[in-house]
C-alpha cells in the first residue's frame, strides 16, 4: 500500500519506513515558529519546564516574527515583542524580524510582518519538511509540499526544548480541482466552495490535499491562500504536491537543501472530491462562520460600511493586484482598508505596476484609505486602536479568514468574507457584488 | 467510588470559536505568568453572543459553573492555548462536547487544564444552563441531578492520564519520556 504525501513526510521525520493514519508517532522537527501572541507564553512554558539557564534545541530552527499587536500604545502587547527580543539575544535565535521603531515600520529593516507571508517570503517554507507554527494558519505553508500545523504554547515549548512532537497522523481528503480559471474566480472562492462543502468541522483531524489542473496553473500565492484556509475547515493541514513553479519560489530565497516527496497513485484517501472549476462561481461567507457560503450574486442587497483588504489569506502582493484590477478607473463608495501582510509586499505596491500605473496609484487614486502598516491589523481585532478594527456594529466584506462573532472587533460587527474581486468590486458599489459586473 | 466532578453547567451550542472563548483584545496577557493567568480566566467566554447570560459574574474572577455543556465543534478558529487555559483559570474543570476542533483538543490535554469529555447525546439542546451534574470518570457517565437523568460519556481514552497529571510536561516525566526537572 503507498502513502500520500503527508503520510511520506511524517515517515521520515519520525525515521520510520512507513505510517498509518492515527498512528501516534514522535516527529523530529525542521522548523518551529512563533510570533508575539504566543511566543512570550512558549518562552515561559520553556522556562519554566526546562530551566532559566536550559538551551534551545537549535537556534537555526526558530523563528520568531512579531505581527499581530506591533502598531498599537498598548503595553503589554509592546512588552511581549521585548519578550521575544530578549529570548532571542539571549538564545542567539538566527531568525528574528525584529521591529524597533513603531513609528516608521521602515525604519525596521529586519521588520515582516505576517508571520505566515514573511515564512514564505525569506525561504523558510521548503517542500517535504516538518514545520510547527503557534498559530493555527501556519498550515498555510502546505502549499510548498510540507507538513506543517498549528499548536499550542505548551507544545511548542516542549518543542523549543527537545525538538520533537508527539503526534497523530491524520488521514488525506484529497480534493481535485480541474481546469481552466474563469477570469473572475480566484483560490479564494475555490476554498470558500470547499469549506462550504463540507462545513466548519469536515476536516477535522484529516489533511486537505489539493491537486487537479487548476492548482497545477497557480502561483505560490494562489496555492497559499488555498491551504491557508484548511484550519477554518478543521483540516488539521493542507498540502499541494510541489512542481517547478514550487521549486522556483523556494530556490530563490534559500539554498538549504530539500527533498520534495509526492503521494502514491495508490495510497489510501479518506475521501475524494472533484471539481470542474469552470462551473464555478464568485462566493462569499456570509456572518457569523466561514462554511456559511453563499454566490456573491445572491447577496447584491447587503448593503455593506467598508472594505478590508489584508491579512495572510488576502494580503498578499496578488491580492492587491486583483484589487486593482477591478478598482482602476472607479471609485470606492465605502472607506477601504490596505493592509499588506508584509513590508515586501507593501513594497511591491509602490513598484509594481498594472496597466502603466503602480499598485498604490491606482488603490489611491480609486478612493482607498493609504496602505497601513505590514502587520495582522484587523483581522482578528486586537487592541481597540488597531487599524481597521470593527469598533462599531458595521458590516465588513473582507479578504480575511474568519467572520466568527467579534473576529474583527465589535462582537455585533458583520463580516462577509470573499476574494479580492468581489471585495474590490463591492468597494465600488456599496453592497456585496459579484465581480463580473467589473470585470469584462 | 473513583473520580467525580460535580457542579452547575454552562450551556452552549456549536462551533464557539476561540474568538468567543477568549477575544482577541485580552491576547496580549501572557498565560504564564500568574498574575495574568487569573486576569484571562476572568474574561473566559466574554466574546459570547449575550444571549447566553454571564459566564462570570460582574466583578468577579471566576465563573460559578465548573462544567460547560456544549455542542459541534467547540473550540474551533485559532490556535491560542489561552483558551482552555482561560477556562481553567476562571474554574471551568471539564467541558462535555460533541465534538471538537482539534488544537483546542490537544491544548486540554497538553496544559492538562480541563477535561474535554465527548457525548453522543445532544445534551445542548436537552439541559439549561444553572442545572447540577456530576461526572463520574470510573464509569463514563453524566448524571443530570435536575432532570434526574444519565448519559453514557466517550471514554477519554489516552488523554485522561495526561490530565490526570497535570499536562504532557507533567506526563513525560512521570513516564521517564524527559528527564525529571533538576
Ligand atoms: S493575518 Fe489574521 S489569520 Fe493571519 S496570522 Fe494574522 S491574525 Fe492570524
Amino acid at each position: 500500500m503507498g502513502m500520500t504525501l503527508t503520510e511520506k513526510i511524517l515517515a521520515r521525520a519520525a525515521g520510520r519506513a512507513g505510517v498509518e493514519p492515527g498512528d501516534n508517532i514522535w516527529v523530529n522537527v525542521d522548523l518551529l515558529m512563533t510570533h508575539d501572541v504566543c511566543g512570550p507564553g512558549t518562552i515561559g512554558v520553556f522556562k519554566r519546564e526546562f530551566g532559566a539557564d536550559a538551551k534551545v534545541w537549535d537556534s537555526e530552527k526558530i523563528v520568531l516574527i512579531p505581527d499581530h499587536y506591533i502598531f498599537t500604545a498598548d503595553e503589554r502587547a509592546n512588552r511581549n515583542v521585548d519578550i521575544l527580543r530578549d529570548f532571542a539575544h539571549e538564545q542567539d535565535i538566527k531568525y528574528f524580524y525584529d521591529i524597533t521603531d513603531r513609528s516608521n515600520f521602515k525604519a525596521n529593516p529586519d521588520y515582516k510582518g505576517v508571520c505566515h507571508i514573511a515564512l514564505a517570503q525569506e525561504g523558510h517554507t521548503r517542500p517535504g519538511e516538518v514545520m510547527f507554527g503557534t498559530d493555527s494558519h501556519t498550515c498555510n505553508a502546505g502549499a510548498f509540499g510540507q507538513f506543517a500545523t498549528g499548536i499550542g504554547n505548551t507544545d511548542a515549548g516542549f518543542i523549543l526544548g527537545t525538538g520533537k512532537l508527539l503526534i497523530k497522523v491524520p488521514a488525506t481528503m484529497r480534493f481535485v480541482l480541474d481546469g481552466e480559471m474563469p477570469n473572475y474566480l480566484l483560490a479564494k472562492d475555490l476554498i470558500l466552495q470547499i469549506i462550504g462543502d463540507i462545513g466548519v468541522a469536515g476536516a477535522t483531524y484529516r489533511t486537505m490535499e489539493f491537486v487537479g489542473t487548476a492548482v497545477e496553473t497557480m502561483t505560490m500565492e494562489e496555492r497559499m491562500t488555498l491551504c491557508n484556509m484548511v484550519i477554518e475547515a478543521g483540516g488539521k493541514n493542507g498540502v499541494i504536491a510541489p512542481d517547478e513553479t514550487t521549486f522556483e519560489y523556494v530556490r530563490s530565497r534559500t539554498d538549504k537543501p530539500f527533498e520534495a516527496v509526492y503521494s502514491d497513485a495508490d495510497a489510501l484517501l479518506y475521501s475524494d472530491r472533484h471539481y470542474d472549476v469552470t462551473q464555478l462561481e464568485p462566493v462569499v461567507a456570509k456572518p457569523h462562520s466561514p462554511d456559511n457560503r453563499a454566490l456573491a450574486r445572491e447577496c447584491s442587497d447587503v448593503k455593506i460600511d467598508r472594505v478590508y483588504i489584508g491579512s495572510c489569506t488576502g494580503g498578499k502582493t496578488s491580492d492587491f493586484l486583483h484589487a486593482a484590477e477591478i478598482l482602476k478607473g472607479h471609485q470606492v463608495k465605502v472607506p477601504t482598508y490596505i493592509v499588506p501582510a508584509t513590508q515586501k509586499v507593501y513594497e511591491d505596491l509602490f513598484t509594481m505596476k498594472y496597466d502603466g500605473q503602480t499598485l498604490s496609484e491606482i488603490l489611491l487614486t480609486a478612493g482607498c484609505i493609504e496602505p497601513a502598516a505590514p502587520s495582522c491589523a484587523a483581522c482578528l481585532g486586537g487592541p481597540k486602536d488597531t487599524f481597521g478594527r470593527m469598533n462599531e456594529p458595521e458590516v465588513c466584506v473582507s479578504t480575511t479568514n474568519r467572520n466568527f462573532p467579534g473576529r474583527m472587533g465589535n462582537k455585533q460587527s458583520q463580516v462577509y468574507l470573499a476574494s479580492p474581486y468581489t471585495a474590490a468590486a463591492s468597494a465600488l458599489t456599496g453592497y456585496v457584488t459579484d465581480p463580473r459586473e467589473f470585470l469584462s | 467510588m473513583g473520580k467525580t466532578i460535580r457542579g452547575l453547567i454552562f450551556v452552549v451550542d456549536d462551533n464557539i470559536d476561540t474568538d468567543q472563548i477568549i477575544p482577541a483584545e485580552y491576547l496580549t496577557l501572557v498565560p504564564s505568568k500568574p498574575d495574568e493567568y487569573e486576569k484571562l480566566g476572568s474574561y473566559a467566554l466574554i466574546g459570547l453572543p449575550d444571549r447566553y447570560g454571564k459566564f462570570i459574574a460582574e466583578g468577579e474572577m471566576k465563573t460559578i459553573y465548573p462544567i460547560i455543556i456544549a455542542g459541534e465543534n467547540f473550540g474551533c478558529g485559532s490556535s491560542r492555548e489561552h483558551a482552555p487555559i482561560a477556562l481553567g483559570a476562571a474554574g471551568v474543570e471539564a467541558v462535555v462536547a460533541q465534538s471538537y476542533a482539534r488544537i483546542f483538543f490537544r491544548n486540554c490535554t497538553a496544559t492538562g487544564e480541563l477535561y474535554p469529555w465527548e457525548v453522543g447525546d445532544r445534551l445542548c439542546d436537552q439541559f439549561e444552563t444553572g442545572q447540577e451534574v456530576t461526572i463520574d470518570f470510573e464509569q463514563n457517565r453524566l448524571i443530570n441531578h435536575t432532570l434526574n437523568q444519565e448519559y453514557s460519556l466517550q471514554p477519554l481514552g489516552d488523554v485522561g492520564p495526561v490530565i490526570d497529571a497535570g499536562g504532557i510536561f507533567a506526563y513525560a516525566r512521570q513516564t521517564g519520556m524527559i528527564a525529571t526537572k533538576a
